[in-house]
């Protein structure tokens, strides 16, 4: 049986002479088995292809290995009294233009595949005597059997252009001298492991930054997820107690502030805590303060107030996204703790708590990564700083607010895309470790 | 008896807890609706600044409103707004279908390229959202949608082109719908599309809802993307940019109570969508998380 496989090797040890001149000519088994439009489609493709290569694509992959030689030049013109510019390399554009073209090839290969798969299973179709599918069955099933590929190829194309293509990009990016620094903006060269050497290196400045930033980075995300999970948690219970008064009017009160587009609030409060804020306006007129209080320039009572504003922010939508499961706690559970004589803080610890944890570590897993990835609250509130002479990354920055001043304020392109790289590192890992730890994944029946 | 005794002896102390309780939460209350009132009230505010030396305002006008919505020379906010609801209903329906789409395809058809799908898409949310951002600037660029007008090409394109990674709340919520149901209709005759169209989409309303106005919302906070896409180019700005160039050194003083009116004013449309559709978002989580 295993000949009858569908495999481009049983097609070309197998195929029928319209089967193995696809090998060559593209479409040729679709055209010699009845489906002419698919194969003059496919057959059309290759030729782009081939177009495509020979007019670019065979120069830019050339290209790529030396990213460029000709730097820009200046030629004096006798006859106008003018330098002129000639045209040099541009190492980004070849870059770029290089991961494309990998692409194209990538995609054509595949193209490839499929059709001699397909041509192959055309030829078994007829060898068999069964009917091969008419083009206007084969569009009939996009809309039934198929419907997946109608509804997936935009969604596709959109995420591979303007999300996996950039990602190669950057990730090339890191092991060139893409930078500012020694005037490598127009042409840059390869440049191996070195950057990534100069991150993890302790003893120099960038080192030094990094492990700083990362630090910071982890403790933030740590409080900033698990100070919102369990206090907005805290603050559902209280307001879905049975004795509490007008449960419709608190909510409101907090979603309000869920309402108001975050970056405003951000900025409202980066201006509120300012040394002449309304917050110190209000404490020195009140008497309770006689000098303002430096939110912003004081590195611990910047990171302190960055995750008490974190806790506004976030708190009311814990609260909500948690509402609905709260209610779904079976109630036997509690009644059985409270005929053991188990009072309220046992019994969040030990029913709520393991409960909510047990459902919720996908949310967590997801918030954890979102607040390793909060570029808005502190881009917003702090900036970054306040920032030490000579550093690029503010004390209270993260690793994205610091690739972002990189990238677009310093323009070192190189070192932007290895802090990317390292946070996506470390976000793979935190990922796997606690996915792996999770009472969800360990035991999947705990609950039911 | 006992139990008599216990009820008696725990009714003070039961009040006592539900007062300090209220009064707990009439405090939170107040944090949390103060810097929303502070807004409101500056966006009224007479003297200009953003710094003042007390904190409610002197004097009470509706000059902020009208400089907002009339002054067309140094941040023209009228033609930011129209820029913006543009971009977010061109982006809005492109990105609903994407989502839904994928959501539906993933959730209901059974396919060789699925598992991989998800592990990517999984894979793909853990890179930085914008360390990308510079390499799409550049594909923009090579495009042609980075000048005058074709800027806001380039926005909606950006917007909607990866959203098909944000299906995971919209598969939850079709895993919950029971396979039964579309499994009579295709019985009965219906199409896959029939099935998605017919039956899926006319039971999932809140998801179909909360997914629009995710959509919509979206271009309306985002300014970081704006921002490195628009440059200087003033004509293109969206709303988001605008309001943050009036807190940028040259135009707080002159434009900070205007930008807490422009602030007021995004946030109404956006609070009273963002009130309506709180029951969908809670029931989406909830079914998200069981499924």
């Amino acid at each position: 049986m295993k000949e009858d496989r569908i495999t481009v090797l049983n097609a070309l040890r197998n195929g029928d002479l319209f089967t193995r001149l696809s090998a060559v000519f593209m479409g040729a088994g679709m055209l010699g088995h009845r489906q002419i439009v698919k194969g003059v489609l496919v057959l059309l493709l290759e030729v782009a292809f081939f177009v495509f290569m020979a007019t670019s694509g065979l120069h830019n992959l050339g290209m790529l290995p030396s990213l460029g030689t000709e730097a820009q030049g200046e030629v004096w013109n006798e006859a106008k009294q003018i330098y002129e510019y000639t045209a040099g390399d541009n190492s980004q554009q070849i870059l770029l233009a290089g991961v494309v073209t990998c692409f194209v090839i990538v995609g054509f290969v595949a193209l490839w595949i499929l059709q001699m798969r397909h041509s192959y299973k055309l030829q078994k179709l007829i060898e068999d005597g069964k009917e091969v599918p008419t083009l206007r069955e084969d569009i009939k099933n996009l809309f039934n059997g198929n419907l997946h590929m109608t509804l997936m190829t935009l969604p596709c194309i959109g995420i591979l252009i303007f999300n996996v293509v950039p990602l190669v990009y950057m990730i090339s990016m890191a092991f060139t001298t893409y930078s500012k620094e020694g005037e490598h903006l127009i042409l840059f060269d390869w440049d191996g492991i070195n950057q990534f050497l100069r991150v993890l290196n302790m003893n120099g400045n960038i080192g030094r930054q990094f492990w700083h930033v990362l630090g910071w980075t982890i403790i933030w995300a740590v409080f900033a997820t698990f100070l919102n999970y369990i206090l907005g948690m805290v603050l559902a219970m209280v307001i879905n107690r049975k004795d509490t008064k007008g449960k419709a009017f608190w909510r409101f009160c907090f979603v309000l502030s869920i309402a108001v587009p975050q970056f405003v609030t951000l900025m409202i409060m980066n201006i509120m805590l300012q040394p002449s804020g309304a917050i110190n306006v209000l404490l020195m007129n009140a008497g309770l303060i006689t000098e303002p209080i430096p939110f912003w320039t004081n590195t611990m009572l910047a990171r302190i107030t960055i995750i008490v504003i974190n806790l506004w922010v976030g708190i009311p939508y814990t609260m909500l996204q948690v509402t609905g499961i709260l209610q779904n706690i079976p109630g036997e559970l509690y009644e059985a703790a409270r005929m053991d004589g188990a009072g309220p803080v046992k019994v969040f610890f030990k029913i709520t708590l393991p409960y909510m944890l047990f459902v919720t570590t996908p949310y967590l897993i997801a918030s954890f990564v979102g607040n390793i990835n909060n570029f808005n609250i502190i881009y917003l509130l702090s900036g970054g700083g306040p920032t030490m002479v000579g550093d690029t990354a503010g004390q209270t920055d993260l690793l994205v607010t610091w690739l972002y001043k990189l990238t677009i304020d310093q323009q070192y392109y190189n070192l932007g895309a290895v802090i990317g790289i390292m946070t996506f590192v470390i976000l793979t890992i935190v990922t796997l470790v606690t996915y792996r730890n999770s009472s969800s994944y360990k035991n999947e029946e705990a609950f039911m | 008896m006992e139990n008599q005794m216990a009820k008696n002896t725990m009714s003070p102390r039961r009040r006592i807890v539900n007062i300090l309780v209220h009064v707990l939460l009439g405090i939170l209350a107040i944090i949390w609706v103060l810097p929303i009132v502070w807004i409101v009230l500056t966006s009224f505010r007479a003297e200009p600044g953003a710094y003042t030396t007390t904190f409610l305002p002197q004097g009470y006008t509706l000059n902020n409103y009208i400089k907002l919505l009339t002054d067309r020379n140094v941040l023209n906010f009228p033609k930011m707004f129209t820029n913006t609801l543009i971009i977010s209903i061109i982006s809005c329906v492109i990105s609903t279908f994407f989502v839904l789409s994928v959501a539906y395809s993933l959730s209901r058809m059974r396919f060789k390229f699925r598992k991989p799908y998800m592990n990517m898409a999984m894979i793909l949310g853990l890179f930085p959202g914008f360390m990308t951002m510079i390499a799409q600037y550049f594909i923009l660029k090579s495009m042609g949608l980075t000048e005058g007008a074709s800027i806001r090409i380039g926005l909606i394109v950006v917007y909607c082109a990866c959203t098909g990674l944000g299906f995971q709340i919209s598969k939850g919520f079709f895993d919950t719908i029971p396979r039964s149901i579309d499994e009579a209709a295709i019985i009965d005759g219906a199409t896959q599309w029939q099935v998605f169209t017919r039956i899926t989409l006319p039971l999932s309303k809140p998801i179909v809802i909360y997914t629009v106005m995710t959509a919509f919302i979206a271009p309306w906070v985002d300014f970081i993307f704006a921002k490195v896409l628009c440059r200087a180019n003033a004509d293109q700005f969206t709303v988001a940019i605008g309001l943050w160039n009036m807190l940028q050194k040259e135009y707080i003083y002159q434009w900070y109570t205007c930008f807490a009116a422009g602030a007021v004013l995004i946030s109404i449309p956006i609070a009273i969508l963002f009130l309506y559709m709180q029951r969908f978002y809670v029931e989406g989580m909830s079914g998200a998380v069981k499924g």
